[in-house]
């Protein structure tokens, strides 16, 4: 290891202690907890048959998609994910009902029920999707980057990926070309430890995959992806980095699902040790809740008014999703092209 | 002993090229590796060095000259101290059979007026040009970029190079290099890039080198740019052309001679437009650019060079999903696109002087088929070719057959056929090379059979 990435691993020790004030910090301990408990959902709705296909749930990785956009510029700032992007469009503040009745294959989902669980957009919000196809969308995102930089409009395009995704081809062809030109893009590494059933150490030859971009002089941090308030300071320096003109950031966040690859995953591949320990070690809504009260932002009277709060926002967004009527048959040939 | 010099090939389509300048002069001592002189085509600029050494003794196409065949005895290089005025100048070779493959000889029968006047376009009556379609293309580009700054273009070797065809020319001269944009050898990435950046609002031109090295970001060509319109709900438009050459060029075998109409045509949430002449590269084009869909626009190197009359006005475009009638006719329909719509045209006029009248459909959209447009003339004619470059399974002219069927089965007096290329690999000799092809032999004797003659 270079002295250089000695030095920015050393920026994951620092972790935290940005201070944002109590009243954001309980913003994120809320916009956590929303995604948690409505992928809880959407795990039951799946269970019960109403959401069928693939369906990929971001169950603790929460702190990675809510810190980067505590640091992003909302108004200007553009996000692209993959399949596992149910986290970004609620952090991106889109609506848990139209996200849930999408998965639901509904007519009041955000792709009126012709994307399902992993092609779901919204331009109003910035979001860009949600790509089924693994590594797809860093080239994707990576243009995204260079229309805000022809535009000259300011953004970033935040641009996430897995581990697994980060073996692609594409990946690569990406970094050069926003090295090369300077984009504007964060790129976000959710390493969540196995691409599918298959862990890093056995897919990847160097397991740093923030220095991935070394080879393109991009340069990149190792990230507590379960510490809100990291990924939240170490998102700010990034897209500062990329904002002022000095190209593309690459962002390595260690974090952890706690759900298989899919509902389908019986998850062999990992023990329940495993599991149980990151959850009751590092869970990032835990830690969040620490820091909640830590801050004073609130009391347990409080939290419990949270929590309420987000289950009935939850529950209303399955409820829409039940009674939003399936798509008009007339729907199977709209949308294949627009009207020159 | 003295040794001709003819005059060089610089690339496997190159016919014909001007003598730009001599940089010897009769008399000089040569050695082998010293620059003779510079051959200039429309494309690019080279040298001709010496393979010979021994003196200049005589140099028979002078500097300046246009139009000199591949082939033709250029200059003489003499041994030391040997006269070389009496030496006889050898007739010029003929022009590299490679083209011949995809350019069939003239037909060797007399001449006749043919058997229906021309159908000039409809809509446009103004004045013409007389463009190349790389001209055209670039021209295409050129108008909407001024217009729309948006618009941008990017590809390998677009900017400085000025086109790997030369379609570029000029483009970053007037637009610079925000505009226009040398990418890396990377086109899955570079493809990624350019639908991204039509989702963020710009108006893309990617360039492919040739469509063969298009596969590699196939994935984005058919998932990213073709269904995320579908997947979104309609929210997610993705106006952006991407365009290059495609089909059979010359001498290059297999991995860069194949013709992709029929993969693109496949794909619901693109279009596919294939230009024959310098007016459909044009207004095809201009029509592609300002599409709010993907659209897949197919070149062909062999036409870059060929020239055409081209509306000069700026404002005309041709619509994407309508096909063009190039020569009426009322007893075969020969439908094809590209740069086999010429050599339908060839066979028109062979058939004519045997008293068949053949209609000759350029398709121009290959996605949307214009069906009208073929199904009225078949209920015209009653007989139907279909001539591509293209594999015959799952092809154009299976679409074509298909659709036939379809719409007018009961207007059929014969079955359809197909003219293809040959379901190979293409192979690198030249016999072999011609064998795939479709040839004007293979038109005529197909609309002949399905005129039971």
């Amino acid at each position: 290891m270079t002295k250089e990435t000695k030095k920015r691993k050393s920026t994951k020790k620092s972790a935290a202690k940005s201070a944002a004030n109590p009243e954001d910090i309980l913003k994120y301990y809320k916009d956590m907890l929303l995604i948690r408990r409505f992928e809880e959902k959407a795990g039951q709705l799946y269970g019960m048959g109403l959401i069928q296909g693939f369906c990929h749930l971001y169950i603790g990785q929460e702190a990675v998609v809510v810190g980067m956009q505590a640091a992003a510029n909302n108004e200007v700032d553009t996000v692209i994910t993959s399949y596992r992007d149910h986290g970004h469009m609620l952090a991106s503040d889109m609506d848990p009902k139209g996200v849930m009745a999408e998965l639901t294959g509904r007519s009041g989902g955000y792709s009126k029920g012709k994307g399902g669980s992993m092609h779901m957009f919204s331009r109003e919000k910035n979001f860009f999707g949600g790509h089924g196809i693994v590594g797809a969308q860093v080239p994707i995102g990576t243009g995204l980057g260079f229309a805000h930089k022809y535009k000259e409009d300011g953004g970033v395009c935040m641009a996430y990926f897995g581990d697994g995704a980060s073996n692609q081809g594409q990946v690569f062809e990406s970094f050069n070309m926003a090295a090369l030109w300077k984009l504007p893009v964060v790129y976000v590494i959710e390493n969540n430890r196995y691409g599918m059933g298959t862990s890093v150490s056995r897919a990847s030859a160097v397991k740093e995959l923030y220095s991935r971009g070394a080879a393109f002089g991009i340069p990149g941090d190792s990230v507590d992806g379960m510490d809100v308030l990291a990924v939240k300071e170490a998102g700010e320096k990034a897209l500062e980095h990329a904002r002022s003109g000095k190209g593309p950031y690459i962002l390595g966040m260690q974090t952890y699902r706690y759900r298989g690859h899919s509902m389908s995953d019986p998850a062999k591949y990992r023990s329940r040790e495993e599991v149980s320990k990151v959850r009751s070690e590092r869970d990032p809504i835990d830690r969040a809740r620490q820091y909640v009260l830590d801050a004073k932002a609130t009391d347990e009277d409080g939290l419990k008014q949270i929590d309420g709060d987000v289950k009935a926002i939850v529950s209303d967004a399955a409820d829409f999703s039940q009674q939003s009527p399936e798509p008009e048959l007339s729907e199977l040939y709209t949308d294949i092209l627009i009207e020159a | 002993m003295s040794n001709q010099v003819l005059m060089p090939a610089l690339s496997p389509t190159m016919t014909e090229g001007t003598l730009a300048k001599w940089l010897k002069s009769e008399g000089d001592t040569v050695q082998s590796g010293d620059v003779l002189a510079e051959i200039e085509t429309d494309k690019a600029t080279m040298e001709l060095e010496a393979v010979d050494e021994g003196v200049l003794g005589k140099i028979i196409v002078a500097e300046g000259t246009e139009g000199v065949a591949v082939n033709t005895p250029i200059a003489i290089i003499s041994e030391e101290g040997e006269d070389v005025s009496a030496v006889e100048v050898s007739a010029p070779a003929p022009a590299p059979k490679a083209e011949a493959a995809a350019e069939p000889e003239p037909v060797a029968t007399q001449p006749v007026a043919p058997s229906a006047a021309p159908i000039t376009e409809d809509a446009y009556t103004g004045q013409t040009v007389t463009l190349t379609v790389r001209e055209a293309l670039r021209d295409a580009m050129a108008e909407e970029m001024r217009s729309d700054e948006n618009i941008f273009l990017m590809g390998e070797e677009v900017a400085e190079y000025q086109g790997a065809y030369k379609i570029s020319q000029g483009l970053l001269e007037e637009f610079g290099g925000r505009r226009v944009i040398d990418t890396p050898i990377t086109e899955h990435g570079f493809t990624g890039l350019g639908v991204g950046a039509a989702f963020g609002g710009l108006r893309p031109i990617v360039e492919f080198m040739t469509f063969n090295f298009a596969m590699q970001a196939m994935d984005h060509l058919i998932n990213s740019a073709a269904k995320t319109l579908y997947m979104s709900g309609g929210q997610m438009g993705c106006p952006i052309v991407f365009r290059g050459a495609n089909g059979a060029a010359a001498g290059v075998a297999a991995q860069h001679s194949q013709c992709y109409a029929s993969w693109y045509a496949h794909v619901p949430g693109l279009k596919v437009v294939s230009p024959y002449s310098g007016e459909d590269a044009k207004g095809l084009l201009k029509s592609a650019i300002r599409d709010p869909n993907p659209v897949i626009f197919l070149e062909n190197e062999i036409l870059y060079g060929q020239s055409f009359e081209v509306p000069d006005d700026s404002d005309f475009t041709v619509p994407i999903g309508k096909a063009k009638i190039e020569r009426e006719g009322t007893d075969v329909t020969i439908i094809s696109y590209s740069i086999m719509v010429g050599l339908a045209l060839e066979a028109a006029e062979a058939l004519a002087s045997e008293g068949i009248s053949a209609e000759v459909i350029n398709l121009r959209s290959i996605r949307p088929l214009d069906i009208d447009t073929i199904v009225t003339s078949i209920k015209k004619t009653n007989r139907v070719v279909s001539v591509e470059e293209g594999w015959p399974v799952a092809g154009i002219g299976s679409e074509i057959a298909a659709i036939t069927m379809e719409h007018a089965f009961d207007y059929l007096d014969a079955p359809v056929r197909r003219v293809c290329g040959e379901d190979v690999p293409m192979p690198y000799a030249k016999n072999l090379e011609a064998a795939v092809l479709p040839n004007l032999d293979k038109v005529v004797t197909a609309a002949k059979a399905v005129c039971y003659r």
